[in-house]
């Protein structure tokens, strides 16, 4: 492919000069045949440098490619041609005031003021106001047609958001989802902490995904500065990471149980999951991994009367695990009720660029342990589990299959001993000079990344993350279309996604 | 439903017997901080240069429970002087007494006493999140699960403000959810009791500094009672429900 992007690799050093800074109408042209051609977004955004504003694309295809360009005035939209932009140009905007041309959908994402001295806010809010400010839900008129408001503040335990149905007796026409509830700031606040918060921070961007967040921060830290975990750190972390999905994806489908009445697994697996956790806290003292991960390596050790009682644990869980499964997927009522049930065509998923399970159950490939390997994934072999139909069953699915294989990847890397040498507080050296590094992690709801840019003096000048939720929230509101509004919760729980990791 | 019976005996009768029975955590779990007396100006003043919260006064050799996220970091740099033991009892019913050497007061003895007998045979909590990182929150929902069985004790998680005796916040209270909270909190009826989950409510906890959170909640509500951690272990939510109100 003639492609004026630079290929580069995951978590990987590079210069800032040796990406190619394009003039507008190549980057354009480029990065929309780039993903036209079924290349995916993992980093769209813009940056301050030396008092003007930049724009930086990291895309992919089986590789990943990097370039930038100025921000030319005005900006024409890429969403109009190529749909997968458009959460990304709406980011841009509310983050640095930059107004997309045409966007179809111009819509504040996560509610906050722009982070440039004094450019005009693109959505015309006054902050001092609530969400969502100014800005009316998307309406659907006629005579039958009724709306449904559902949160910030929600029946359940759960994190806030806001959910606008436009429904035509049950049958629901359009889902319009509002976050930005849990918005803290973090982006921002990155450039501003002393290095010893950042793995802290890195931790909390959403705390089922410790792990898969502080991977990303810990191999860009590592990638810059040129420091090498050990081996033995490298499994402790693909343990720890699996371990998480297997909290996560467990938990997930006894919440599915619980949604379509089926009791049993769902007060089952709500007990297996806590024990999975538990098993983060008997490796690093804390039941969501926090802790664990440092760039450089690792805080805890596997030793070896700590890697026996994982292994009894897991020799215990195995069973209850695979019956409870059977229970659920053999089951004809869950079946009825999975099948069908909110499908996303794999046309849709694609244009919305759906990762991690949820893409997977509707027939995207793409799982970044196969593709962009790091840590001890480059030994293991991860399987496509792909499935087609898209519907609560597939996603359920995919989960089932992944469960058995993470699994299984635990007792084999956990089998044999495992030596590292633990860090405590991290990389304390100083960040290289005009660099650039982008990490990308399958982190249980799919691909997380995080890109960092460093200025001429080696400090962080722009912390970009990406949660897989930034990718899927749009996934569920496509699950609900033409679907009964009772069916909400049953597809809410198959996305499972993440308010904080979206909300940042 | 053959399967349903040879599943419902494989998993036995699996709820803790707490208080009754101390449930016993893995080595690692780090509960309670104790500073020793005889530490070391120069070992904690290293701690306290390491501590990514800055919750250790050097000066009064304390830490701070409601900053600290119990990484253990100080721990690695206090040659044993420092120790994180397994007591998950560590809720407190004032924000002062969370800033410790290693004493806390008991939980029991210093909750108000009017709430026991208000809310001591059965108490109902509207759960309101607010821009944390959601592990508070899970950790709260697993009390749900057989292992731990709140509603045992007659303490439920429930839908509506209007239908609570108190509210259980989490997270650092993020300028967009500040109205939502304030407004649950009004929707209550009173008498009405506020309890503060997890190192971000308290404090802030590791968003300390941005300007988009409130650091503390005390600052905007009157807390009753303060459950530390990051999150707080289930048995130390447990733990502070059970002694507060029962």
């Amino acid at each position: 492919m003639s492609n004026a992007f630079l290929q580069i690799s995951n978590a990987q050093k590079v210069s800032r000069k040796d990406i190619p800074h394009l003039p507008f109408d190549q980057f354009q042209s480029q990065a929309l045949e780039l993903v036209g051609n079924g290349g995916k977004i993992v980093h769209y955004f813009a940056y301050p440098d030396k008092g003007s504003l930049k724009l930086l694309a990291v895309l992919r295809t089986d590789k990943l490619f990097v370039a930038g360009c100025d921000v030319p005035d005005p900006y024409p939209s890429f969403t109009k041609t190529c749909e997968p932009f458009h959460l990304f140009e709406r980011e841009m905007a509310e983050q640095y005031g930059i107004r997309p041309q045409d966007h179809p959908w111009l819509k504040m994402v996560r509610y906050h003021p722009n982070y440039t001295d004094g450019a005009a806010d693109v959505f015309g809010n006054d902050y001092s106001q609530d969400i969502p400010g100014n800005y009316k839900y998307y309406q659907v008129e006629g005579e039958e047609i009724h709306e449904v408001a559902v949160g910030p503040v929600h029946a359940g335990v759960i994190e806030p958001g806001h959910f606008r149905f436009n429904c035509i007796g049950e049958r629901v026409l359009h889902l319009e989802i509002q976050l930005g509830y849990q918005h803290r700031g973090i982006e921002k606040q990155l450039l501003t902490v002393p290095a010893k918060r950042l793995p802290i921070l890195g931790e909390n961007i959403a705390g089922d995904t410790t792990i898969g967040h502080s991977l990303c921060m810990a191999q860009n830290l590592e990638a810059l500065t040129g420091v090498q975990p050990d081996q033995g750190a490298g499994v402790i972390r693909t343990i720890a990471l699996e371990l998480e999905r297997l909290a996560n994806h467990i938990g997930d489908l006894g919440a599915l149980s619980g949604d379509v009445a089926f009791l049993p697994p769902a007060n089952y697996f709500g007990r297996i999951r806590g024990d999975f956790l538990n098993l983060s806290l008997l490796i690093c003292g804390n039941r969501f991994g926090k802790g664990l991960v440092r760039p450089g390596g690792v805080r805890f050790s596997l030793s070896n009367d700590i890697r026996k009682v994982l292994n009894e644990r897991l020799a215990e869980l195995r069973p209850e695990v695979t019956h409870v499964l059977d229970l659920l997927f053999n089951a004809v009522t869950v079946r009825a009720r999975f099948e069908g049930c909110g499908a996303v065509s794999h046309e849709d998923a694609d244009h919305l660029g759906l990762v991690g399970p949820a893409g997977r159950a509707s027939g995207m490939v793409y799982d970044v342990r196969r593709c962009f390997p790091t840590e001890h994934y480059p030994h293991m072999g991860i399987p496509e589990n792909k499935k087609t139909t898209g519907d609560v069953y597939a996603r359920a699915r995919v989960r089932y299959d992944e469960i058995l294989q993470s699994l299984q990847m635990v007792e084999s890397l956990a089998a044999i001993p495992v030596e590292t040498q633990c860090v405590n507080e991290g990389i304390a050296n100083d960040l290289p000079a005009s660099s650039f590094s982008v990490a990308l992690n399958e982190a249980w709801r799919g691909e997380v990344s995080h890109a960092v840019l460093t200025d001429e003096k080696g400090k962080i000048l722009r912390y970009k993350i990406k949660d897989p939720s930034f990718h899927n929230w749009n996934g569920l509101a496509m699950s609900l279309r033409d679907t009964g509004i009772s069916d909400f919760p049953l597809n809410n729980k198959s996305f499972n996604l993440s308010y904080c990791g979206f909300d940042l | 439903m053959l399967s349903v019976l040879k599943n419902r005996f494989e998993q036995g009768y699996r709820t803790n017997r707490y208080p009754e029975e101390k449930v016993k955590v893995f080595s690692r779990y780090r509960g309670r901080p104790v500073i020793q007396d005889n530490i070391s100006r120069a070992t904690l003043e290293t701690c306290a240069a390491s501590c990514p919260q800055d919750a250790i006064d050097v000066q009064n050799q304390k830490i701070d429970m409601g900053r600290c996220i119990f990484c253990g970091t100080c721990e690695n740099n206090a040659n044993g002087q420092i120790k994180f033991t397994n007591d998950y009892e560590i809720a407190t019913a004032e924000r002062a007494d969370l800033i410790t050497s290693g004493d806390l007061p008991a939980l029991a003895e210093h909750a108000k006493q009017h709430f026991k007998k208000l809310f001591g045979r059965s108490l109902q909590l509207r759960q309101v999140s607010a821009a944390g990182c959601n592990a508070c929150e899970a950790d709260l929902n697993v009390l749900a699960t057989p292992f731990f069985d709140l509603g045992r004790f007659g303490i439920n998680f429930v839908a509506s403000p209007r239908h609570a005796d108190g509210i259980v916040v989490t997270g650092p209270i993020s300028r967009n959810m500040k109205t939502a909270l304030l407004q649950t909190y009004e929707a209550t009826p009173a008498p009405k009791v506020v309890i503060a989950v997890g190192s971000c409510t308290i404090s802030g906890g590791p968003f300390i500094g941005s300007p988009e959170i409130t650091e503390g909640l005390d600052k905007i509500l009157p807390v009753d009672l303060f459950i530390p951690g990051c999150p707080p272990h289930p048995m130390t939510n447990l733990h502070a429900l059970i002694s507060f109100f029962k």
